[in-house]
């Protein structure tokens, strides 16, 4: 698939070392070389061997909870074990509004840090506070929660909800009594956690966005924010689309924190006070306990839903973030 | 009346290394001027600092005069000062996500022209003038990418003329074209310079004869002569200049 | 163009510079609030009983959390014996050979790996290890953990290795050493601290993790009686804790959360050690 054959021994100097080596196997190619590449290319195709693997084992054990329900099981709201009538829309709905909550306030400050980092601020202030945003994604989940049960949840029930609720209490979003725990809290949560996702990956897509781009727009006699809205937000645009995508899958997936502040009960309500389910947390907090191999299989076919969803936003998000990059070498995470 | 640019001591530097040495000259009004060195004698840089987009790249910053019209453009706002200087980049940068249309459009609207016959009237303007218009007038829709590198270049040259600048930078405008589209901008060029003053920095010393009614040579950082084109090709007054234009170095 | 307009213009910069400055700043804002909780919580409940004691029974005030500690150590560990073989030597076929349609499709699928929710991957464990054996155990943990691990060395050793210079390859065989050698024993060591990096970098990620252990490890309030047994581990022992009603279980919480943080600033800092000014993979 090269034209490294064609060259010889000599390689140019952009040549990858998969060519070269390809090259030199396909000469002289003893058994040995052919032993080697055939054992780490087992080893390789080890993963693609675990997500076939974890696709099936996960269809198969949800197949009685597959059957018995059908489509239904998507748009139904009851969830009662003793009665082992299972329907998944609660959870559905709360891990789509909890990730879309998030989504809504991470994006705008990840974005426009972002661009702060990127294009106005000056190196000794860039490096230190990009530092401290990529270390927010190393805390663990569980830490996140705990801090969410001891320090968010309280600010919300004592401070926050009651404001929101006093200013905007005509709304549907923010009736109801002030708990703490529930959607909001969950969103908020969500929302400092997809943050540095968001905002590492909008940083690569606006560095790469080439110097010729900024300087045309400045040499027209634009202000800084001028240059960057025609110059780099637009050529970056599907590279930053991407960064928002990776961050929904994060956020779809993600477990132990949600699990800590959300409330758990499994009901659908439109305000944001209101305790709330999501998929992840389901089963984290049922699984262990689950009544009969049926409601495991319920249980198990909201995680295969969960799989299948988190897979096809990664993908897309991969596919943009592989029309600005090239190849999937740069995409992080 | 356009009364040309005025560089007074200009120096220039790239973090600690200074690469522009006191250069002086008068950039007269309405006529072509180019400059012409050798690679990394400061050509890009000393027109860069005219309209002060040297100073955009981090640890880059310029002392020294420069006077448009009797105004130091030190003292003016940057947006303002490239808003009356254009600039033509070596290679061609047209916004991928912009229509022809919106390119030469872009910088129109960034100045509050927002109607839309008004902006047709210009947009045409321009690209009659950058001797694009027959050959896009049934394609404006079409991204800006789409055209070959040639008129490309005009496009972007469309896009800064736009805005009526009183002074239009060309930094090496033709080193990435092939030579037909390069004769086609040098016409170009001589049609421009009736209405604004150009500043051409150029490697090709053809071109430079061809195109110009003033040069300045540049080694080193430094200003060696600057004359009528016509004179300092054929008598030049210094020994370093004659080296270079009989190709004895660069 | 109007000087109001021109004003208008300016006025817009400085507001959006503004905002996008506001912007970073407030991101930053939650990462000082929890490190600042979990320092002054975290620090009032460390002690050396903490590290030292077993949990006590129900209610009653005191223990620590010396099992769980241990537990998180060992399941890392074990993990590495899954995640490490696939990642490294996997690593290696996508540097060397992996530039066709089977390699596409196996960094496709790592990509995809790494974004399936940890949980999701516990459920594979445990139909894959916890079915068959009838019971949670450290076993099903590392497993769970191991598969977790993957993309994140397997990404890393290849970048590493793509970046040994084709001239060392071109030495190697020069000298008439067989090709395969020369990837295990020239270009790998060359890469060594990169992938180490790699691999630290995935343990730090993989300490933390809880949702797969729920159903797999488990947790046991009692040092483990094997690797075929429940285990207990920090993250999950936070988890039991902090949704417990009790006071002083909540201090405990704290203070392993402080402790986790502390074990994995340390696996960040070993990555530098080992990298030490040389090129570092990115995360």
């Amino acid at each position: 698939m090269t034209n490294s054959d064609q060259r010889g021994n000599f390689l140019e100097p952009e040549a990858s070392p998969t060519d070269f080596v390809l090259t030199q196997s396909a000469k002289g190619a003893n058994l040995a070389d052919r032993l080697f590449r055939g054992t780490t290319l087992c080893f390789a195709f080890g993963v693609v061997a675990i997500m076939a693997l974890m696709a099936g084992m996960m269809v198969r054990s949800a197949i009685p909870a597959i059957t018995t329900f059908g489509w239904p099981f998507l748009f139904t709201s009851t969830w009662d074990p003793v009665a082992e009538q299972f329907g998944a829309l609660p959870f559905v709905y709360g891990t789509v509004v909890s990730s879309l909550l998030a989504l809504l306030i991470a994006v705008p400050l990840s974005l426009g840090g972002a661009i702060f980092l990127v294009e106005l601020a000056p190196s000794w202030l860039a490096q230190p506070l990009g530092f401290l945003i990529e270390l927010l994604a190393s805390i663990p989940s569980v830490v996140y929660g705990l801090w969410g049960i001891f320090v968010l949840a309280p600010w919300l029930r004592t401070t926050v909800q009651p404001i929101l609720g006093a200013l905007f209490g005509f709304l549907p979003f923010f009736q109801g009594p002030a708990y703490g725990v529930g959607m909001l809290a969950a969103g908020i949560i969500l929302a400092i956690m997809v943050a540095p996702l968001i905002s590492g990956v909008s940083r690569e897509v606006l560095m790469a966005v080439p110097n010729s781009q900024r300087e045309a727009a400045l040499a027209l006699g634009a202000t800084r924010w001028e240059a960057i809205r025609i110059a780099v937000l637009s050529y970056g645009r599907s590279g930053i689309i991407g960064a928002i995508i990776l961050g929904l899958g994060r956020a779809l997936g993600e477990t132990m924190a949600v699990t800590m502040v959300i409330g758990n009960r499994p009901e659908i309500a439109a305000s944001l006070f209101a305790p709330g389910y999501t998929m992840a947390s389901v089963i984290a907090n049922e699984f262990t306990e689950a009544t009969s191999d049926f409601h495991l299989a319920a249980l198990i076919e909201i995680g295969l839903l969960l799989f299948g969803v988190t897979i096809i936003v990664n993908t897309l998000a991969r596919l943009l973030l592989w029309s600005v990059a090239g190849n999937g070498a740069t995409a992080r995470e | 009346m356009l009364k040309g640019i005025s560089v007074e001591k200009l120096l220039a530097w790239f973090g600690q290394k200074q690469v522009l040495n006191g250069i002086s000259m008068t950039i007269k009004a309405n006529i072509v001027t180019a400059i012409i060195g050798p690679s990394g004698c400061g050509k890009s840089t000393l027109i860069r600092c005219l309209n002060r987009l040297h100073e955009t790249v981090p640890g880059a910053r310029q002392s020294g005069r420069v006077l448009l019209d009797g105004q130091d453009i030190s003292q003016m706002d940057p947006v303002l000062v490239r808003r009356t200087i254009g600039m033509v980049f070596q290679k061609p940068n047209p916004f991928p996500s912009m229509s022809i249309y919106d390119n030469v459009a872009a910088g129109l609207r960034l100045n509050g022209v927002r109607k839309r016959h008004r902006l047709d009237e210009y947009v045409e303007k321009s690209l009659r003038m950058g001797a694009l218009w027959e050959e896009v007038a049934d394609r404006l829709d079409k991204p800006g990418i789409s055209l070959s590198g040639g008129q490309q270049q005009r496009l972007c040259i469309a896009r800064a003329i736009a805005i009526e600048p009183q002074v239009l930078l060309m930094d090496e405008p033709c080193s990435a074209l092939d030579p037909v589209s390069t004769g086609k901008i040098e016409e170009l060029i001589q049609e421009l310079k009736k209405a604004l003053t150009i500043v051409i920095v150029t490697h090709n010393m053809q071109q430079a004869a061809r195109v110009s009614d003033y040069t300045g040579f540049l080694l080193m950082g430094e200003l060696i002569e600057f004359d009528e084109t016509r004179k300092l090709f054929t008598n030049p007054r210094d020994k370093r200049t004659e080296d270079y234009i009989t190709g004895r170095f660069g | 163009m109007t000087f109001d307009r021109y004003l208008r213009r300016k006025a817009i910069n400085l507001l959006v510079s503004t905002l996008a400055f506001l912007c970073a700043a407030i991101t930053i804002v939650p990462l000082l609030m929890i490190l600042g909780h979990l320092l002054s919580q975290g620090a009032k409940a460390v002690n050396l009983d903490f590290f030292t004691q077993l949990p006590k029974p129900v209610g009653e005030v005191g223990g620590g959390m010396a099992n769980a500690i241990v537990g998180t150590l060992i399941l890392i560990g074990l993990a590495c014996l899954v995640g490490l073989p696939i990642g490294i030597i996997g690593g290696i076929y996508l540097a060397e050979f992996g530039n066709n349609r089977t390699g596409w499709l196996v960094r496709f699928m790592s990509d995809v790996l790494n974004g399936t929710p940890s949980i999701v991957i516990g459920i594979f464990a445990y139909t894959v290890v916890v079915l068959p054996m009838r019971r949670f155990s450290a076993l099903a943990g590392a497993f769970a953990l191991g598969i977790i691990m993957i993309p994140t060395v397997i990404r890393a050793t290849e970048e590493l290795i793509k970046l040994v210079p084709i001239s060392v390859r071109e030495a190697g065989l020069a000298l008439g050493i067989p090709l395969w050698k020369v990837i295990l024993r020239i270009v790998v060591p060359s890469a060594k601290a990169g992938i180490v990096t790699g691999v630290l970098l995935a343990l730090a990620r993989i300490a933390g993790e809880t949702a797969p252990l729920l159903f797999t490890a488990f947790g046991n309030r009692f040092w483990h009686q094997g690797l075929g047994q429940p285990i207990a581990s920090l993250p999950v022992q936070i988890f039991t804790y902090a949704i417990s009603p009790f006071e002083d279980w909540h201090r405990q919480a704290w203070a392993g959360a402080l402790v986790l943080i502390a074990m994995i600033l340390i696996l960040n800092i070993l990555t530098r050690i080992v990298t030490r000014g040389q090129y570092r993979p990115m995360k």
